[in-house]
């Protein structure tokens, strides 16, 4: 177990500089005057001033050079002050922003972790509840029904899903409302008479006990709610259903069933456990990729979280935010990833064996 | 003297396909029993063949596109405007400037003389027909280069790392490794918006930032595939007659390992497609008017609020590529039933 354990701390360092190297690589098909972003906040306006800054940051210099600077931050000779630097958090100026990138992070980020919260149990109970009665169904009504759906759910595409549902729920009667909260709700914020303990609406709203902000705040996450979801549900329906078809063909279920066992226990008790193996595997994943951001529902549903901040920054080609903003997801996936192989390791034996 | 009851009960079907009397057509002797078995496994059951259906419906109208939407202007993939106006105008309206020549199939099917906007048009009066009708060559085209792009990275780096092992194996792996963390939309998105400035918009952004972030399954699958091969005694007769290593490599293990990869690949030009138009729906690639199917729906981006009114901008893209997809996934599905090993002999 140790011995994994060390041998996948090992790996992270590894995939740290990998994910780093890539995306510093990116940076430099940029010109130097748009890479001066990293460390300035103004824009260079004369040659002169331009040369300057190449030559404090050494714009031009040997790639690792550039690298290693990248990573650690310049100090200035005179005042001592670092410019940049990410390993200290420091990703950069966003021009299109007027805000440091870690500024937009730290105003994103929390919302994109509300919306996972919220997104994770409906995601996987349901999915997993309709694998397993498709399984137990095989072949009957309820399974075709539950294949016909994963088909159509995977090739589902998510904005036009999302759009539907806008078309549906909001256009129509405006019973849910994209974006993040109600105008009522911000001002009430920025009056500070809300207090913010977590910085993620939902649960500060109910720390305040005011149902009221919760359910607003509800209302404007239930539609990116269930797209996340509908889109899950249709790839762990076809896994769950598989594994545990191949779990109740098994000689064990067969003695339990030849004891006399009831077939609801037989079901729940001896095959269900056995044949999430493969699914909770998936469920590492979907979590993790919840956290990194939703780029694609969160721009459909105008909700201001990690995912949306990087199609914006995107849509104006304001690569050095754009960036940042990856080597911070890129980052979140690698640690929550390590926690997820580890938390495996304990549930499988086989991990940690092998 | 060959009754089939001197067949002893129990799998018959299979028992039946080992017969040795069993007429062989040339189709299968030029493809092979296993690759045979996958091929006739495609078209079993009713699912893969109505995908297969949508596919073929689609391939006809990227071929008659000239003929069932004519082209205004020398570049047909430009979608034609009906003016500016920022008003989209529902399915049947008018069209007033621009108009194209009228195809022959228009006037005895719909018994009108005047060609309208069959669809509608979106935000600055761009012809959704039009826009769905082209948009299939951009499908099309966007899929096949990025399978055939990554299919290759994977087949050279996949078949490297397994055929030597050892530190190349190693290296070749933590690269994919590394590749396989980073999300793929987001990194998509994020190395079209910086290819974008160098190489102007167009299609090439999005297709470069696609195939630099989807290979890695397919080195993956292909290392794994040529590593069961490797050790069968034909590969050792190979070496041991004096064979190069390159030789042995693809010409005697390469064609025996990849064929259900290259079917399953090619059959993921659903997914690239979908990736595609979901970056040109976020507003990265080609410039705004291209026929593409991603591009029709964005312009519904802004109409959020009075969906309900334009609905035609969401629904009639929307469910060309939802069957578009949905053809490829269907055949996808019954691929992999019959890849399943548990299924052998079944289908």
């Amino acid at each position: 177990m140790t011995n994994y354990i060390i041998r996948r701390l090992l790996l992270v360092p590894v995939l740290l500089i990998g994910v780093t190297l890539i995306i510093f690589g990116m940076l430099q098909l940029l010109g130097p005057v748009e890479r001066s972003a990293l460390y300035v906040t103004d824009f260079p306006k004369n040659e002169k001033q331009i040369e300057g800054i190449i030559k404090k940051y050494g714009l031009d210099e040997p790639f690792f050079k550039q690298y290693w600077r990248w990573l650690t931050g310049v100090e200035d000779p005179v005042t001592g002050e670092r410019d940049g630097g990410i390993i200290y958090g420091d990703f950069g100026y966003s021009r299109t922003a007027s805000q440091e990138v870690i500024g937009i992070i730290k105003n994103r980020f929390p919302n994109t972790v509300d919306l996972a919260l919220w997104t994770i149990f409906p995601m996987l109970s349901v999915g997993i509840w309709m694998g397993v009665k498709a399984a137990v169904n095989q072949n009957k009504f309820f399974d075709q029904a539950a294949r016909i759906y994963s088909i159509i759910g995977t090739s589902f595409p998510t904005f036009v899903f999302g759009l539907l549902l806008l078309m549906l729920l909001y256009a129509n009667n405006q019973w849910f409302l994209p974006g993040k909260m109600s105008d009522w709700v911000s001002k009430l914020i920025y009056s500070g008479e809300f207090k913010q303990y977590t910085k993620l609406l939902s649960i500060d709203a109910l720390l305040n006990l005011r149902f009221d902000i919760f359910w607003d705040a509800l209302r404007h996450m239930i539609m990116p709610i269930i797209t996340l979801s509908y889109i899950s549900w249709a790839t762990f329906v076809r896994v769950t259903r598989s594994s545990m078809l191949e779990t109740l063909r098994m000689d064990y279920v067969t003695t339990a069933r030849a004891k006399g066992i009831r077939e609801n226990d037989v079901i729940n008790k001896h095959a269900r456990p056995n044949a999430m193996l493969p699914v909770v595997t998936m469920m590492g994943g979907s979590i993790v990729g919840l956290l990194g951001g939703v780029v694609i529902t969160e721009t459909v549903f105008n909700y201001p979280g990690i995912g949306k901040a990087a199609a914006e920054a995107a849509s104006q080609l304001d690569v050095v935010t754009i960036l940042g903003l990856a080597i911070f997801t890129g980052a979140i996936l690698i640690i929550s990833n390590l926690v997820v192989d580890i938390l495996y390791a304990f549930i499988d034996p086989r991990v940690r064996l092998s | 003297m060959t009754e089939m009851t001197t067949i002893p009960s129990g799998d018959n079907q299979l028992l039946e396909e080992t017969q040795s009397d069993r007429k062989i057509t040339w189709f299968e002797r030029f493809l092979g029993p296993d690759n045979y078995r996958i091929v006739t496994g495609l078209f079993k059951t009713p699912a893969s063949i109505i995908g297969f259906l949508l596919i073929l419906i689609f391939i006809l109208v990227a071929i008659f596109a000239p003929v069932i939407a004519p082209p205004v202007g020398d570049d047909p993939m430009k979608i034609p405007r009906d003016g500016f106006s920022g008003e989209p105008k529902a399915p049947g309206a008018e069209w007033k400037r621009n108009v194209p020549e009228i195809p022959f199939w228009y006037t005895p099917l719909t018994g009108n003389e005047e060609w309208v906007h069959l669809l509608g048009t979106a935000q600055g009066q761009y012809d959704i027909f039009y826009g769905i009708i082209w948009g299939t060559r951009t499908a099309f085209k966007t899929g096949i280069i990025v399978v055939v792009a990554t299919v290759l990275i994977g087949v050279i780096l996949g078949s490297i790392a397994a055929y030597y092992g050892g530190w190349v194996d190693n290296l070749i792996m933590r690269i994919t490794d590394i590749f396989m963390t980073l999300p793929y939309i987001m990194m998509a998105l994020i190395f079209s918006s910086v290819l974008t400035p160098i190489l102007g918009r167009s299609l090439m952004p999005p297709l470069i930032a696609m195939i630099t972030f989807s290979w890695m399954g397919y080195a993956r699958i292909i290392r794994s595939d040529i590593l069961s091969i490797k050790e069968r005694d034909f590969v050792l007769a190979a070496r041991a007659s004096g064979v190069k290593n390159g030789r042995i490599l693809f010409k005697h293990i390469l064609p025996n390992a990849i064929f259900p990869t290259l079917v399953l690949a090619s059959l993921g030009i659903g997914d690239v497609v979908l990736g595609f138009a979901a970056l040109s729906f976020l507003g990265i690639g080609t410039e705004i008017g291209y026929a593409d199917w991603g591009q029709v729906l964005s312009f519904a981006r802004n109409w959020i609020t009075v969906l309900n009114r334009y609905w035609f901008i969401v629904i009639y893209p929307g469910l060309t590529l939802t069957l578009f997809v949905m053809g490829w996934n269907l055949v996808g599905d019954a691929m992999r039933d019959v890849l399943d090993p548990r299924m052998r002999g079944k289908s």
